[in-house]
């Protein structure tokens, strides 16, 4: 079909939004680089002086927590994602795929606040496991699992779940069944089949579904902030503080643009380092 | 085809995932004003006070105002722009999507604090209208991919057809091309108006107490008390969430829009 001249004006709104995105993603790179004034929403002058402060230790160190988080829960949630995604691509029975898509997806679109509170009364010193392990007898005391690497990771391999699912349930999908069927007749047993065939195949799915992960678990805020209470920092919990207890918006403007970067450097790295399993999907 | 093993793990796993919902369900019914488990007595005394609650309601007013006006905007948006992507070659096309498309890898927090920002600069007044237009360029790559695979898929010979019988390019758009699209454009537009009601981190930074949305009312109330109000109200969302997405699975069939349906 050639190209109607109506459709120039379709352009327009989408620029509007882009320009908004844009005003003010310009405006968190420009606080970055402006003096803080306490007391004050105005910025001072050009100074590099954020940037110099994220060196700290301090502040150093709220960057290599919150990587190593988003890489854990990363590759846990790949470990759980995968027979979820599995099964529900391989499930004969329609109700059972229906149920599995819905038990899967359901977390997703609870909200960040219901399910981080739903794990507190799980982890919590009166929660859920704690009264299940001192009434078998197997403790004396409640556990301290909230305010934790641990508790914060599981929660978020929880939130990452259905996303995970979804994009390995999708390449799974697109893997011609034959293939393995194929294998299995030329004497293959099934786990040996799914190792040599589908699990290649299924690469690039893999690949799409960590990088998504670590991307989601970057933005992640609610999560740490209630579940790490102030124990467990990720850069979010940092730029709340900053910004919107202290009103530093300068500071909090830096650690936005840092982050950013550090996505993008790993995002790239990932890419990579995927480079060489591309030619394992399916062509 | 799983075999025993396969089918115990995949069990596990599920039941990770509904384990929260699960212990918030009982939580939710404990007579007595703590997080405590099991409950001793039962009762209904904290549904009832968490739908009285007033910054519950008003949270839920405010979600819904701005749930709709961000997911119509953003379906305007994203059906036209799906057009041009589809139809119409121009500069910089790819640079535009690429820019629209990247609020799914910009951190919330990030956009939040930049409108926030941005609003105190530019003197905007901290109600509705900064809270939508977050929101708006938050669900936008949502509404866009959905009408864009509809787009992709539809037969052209159809709108041809229409055209070479003597219909206008617009009468084609309103009586061909827009009621094909129709499981695309609701899709994406139930899919944005349900990811903006639930979002909370862009909205902390640019809601004001009184624009505030029912994910944050929920975080502040979670701050201060720790009664089962919360647990009350988090059955009440889980319930209307999963009642929503059965329909959605039934009517517009759940796989095919987060295109999981397998080769057959």
């Amino acid at each position: 079909m050639k190209p109607q001249p109506f459709l120039r004006t379709f352009v327009f709104p989408a620029a509007l939004c882009a320009l908004g995105l844009l005003a003010a993603m310009a405006t968190v790179l420009q606080y970055s680089l402006r003096a803080y004034v306490p007391g004050s929403l105005e910025a001072g002058g050009l100074t590099f002086d954020n940037f110099s402060a994220l060196l700290k230790p301090l502040y150093a160190r709220v960057f290599i927590d919150t990587v190593w988080i988003c890489f854990l829960t990363a590759a846990c949630t790949l470990l759980v994602a995968y027979p979820i995604a599995y099964a529900l691509v391989h499930a004969q029975n329609r109700l059972i795929k229906a149920a599995i898509l819905i038990i899967a997806v359901t977390p997703l679109f609870l909200g960040e606040v219901v399910r981080t509170y739903s794990w507190i009364v799980v982890l919590g010193n009166n929660g859920f496991i704690n009264s299940v392990l001192l009434k078998l007898g197997l403790i004396d005391r409640p556990l301290q699992i909230m305010f934790t690497t641990f508790a914060v990771v599981t929660a978020l391999v929880h939130v990452t779940l259905p996303v995970m699912v979804i994009m390995l349930a999708a390449a799974l999908a697109h893997i011609d069944p034959t293939f393995e069927k194929a294998a299995q007749s030329l004497g293959a047993g099934p786990i040996r089949a799914f190792l040599t065939v589908t699990l290649p195949l299924s690469t690039p799915g893999i690949i799409a579904g960590v990088t998504t992960a670590f991307a989601w678990t970057f933005s992640a805020f609610a999560t740490p902030q209630l579940i790490g209470g102030g124990q467990v920092n990720m850069i979010s919990n940092l730029v709340y503080q900053l910004g919107l207890a202290s009103f530093n918006f300068p500071f909090a403007a830096s650690l936005s643009v840092a982050g950013l970067a550090l996505t993008f450097a790993i995002l790239s790295l990932l890419r990579i380092v995927a480079r060489p399993f591309d030619k394992f999907g399916p062509h | 085809m799983l075999g025993i093993a396969g089918t115990l793990a995949v069990l596990t796993i599920l039941g990770f995932v509904i384990l929260p919902a699960a212990v918030v369900t009982l939580a939710a019914f404990n007579d007595k004003a703590l997080l405590a488990f099991p409950p001793e007595s039962w009762s209904w005394r904290w549904f009832a006070k968490a739908l009285a609650y007033e910054d519950f309601r008003s949270g839920v007013r405010n979600g819904l105002i701005v749930a709709g006006w961000a997911s119509s905007i953003a379906l305007l948006v994203g059906t036209t722009f799906a057009f041009a992507l589809d139809r119409y070659s121009f500069p910089l096309k790819r640079t535009l999507e690429a820019v629209l498309l990247s609020s799914l890898i910009v951190p919330h927090f990030t956009i939040g604090l930049g409108f926030l920002i941005l609003a105190a600069q530019i003197g905007w007044a901290r109600g509705f209208a900064v809270v939508i237009a977050c929101h708006v360029v938050l669900v936008l790559p949502f509404v866009l991919r959905s009408v864009y695979v509809s787009l992709r898929n539809l037969d052209q010979k159809l709108e041809l057809a229409a055209a070479s019988l003597g219909a206008s390019p617009a009468r084609v758009l309103a009586t061909v091309t827009l009621p094909l699209l129709a499981p695309g454009l609701v899709g994406g537009w139930l899919l944005a108006a349900i990811l903006s009601f639930n979002e909370f981190t862009a909205s902390l930074f640019v809601t004001a107490q009184r624009t505030q949305t029912l994910p944050v009312a929920m975080y502040n109330y979670v701050r201060e008390y720790a009664d089962p109000s919360m647990a009350a109200l988090s059955v009440l969302y889980i319930v209307a969430t999963a009642t929503l997405l059965t329909l959605a699975n039934a009517y517009l069939g759940l796989g095919k829009v987060l295109n999981v349906e397998s080769r057959r």
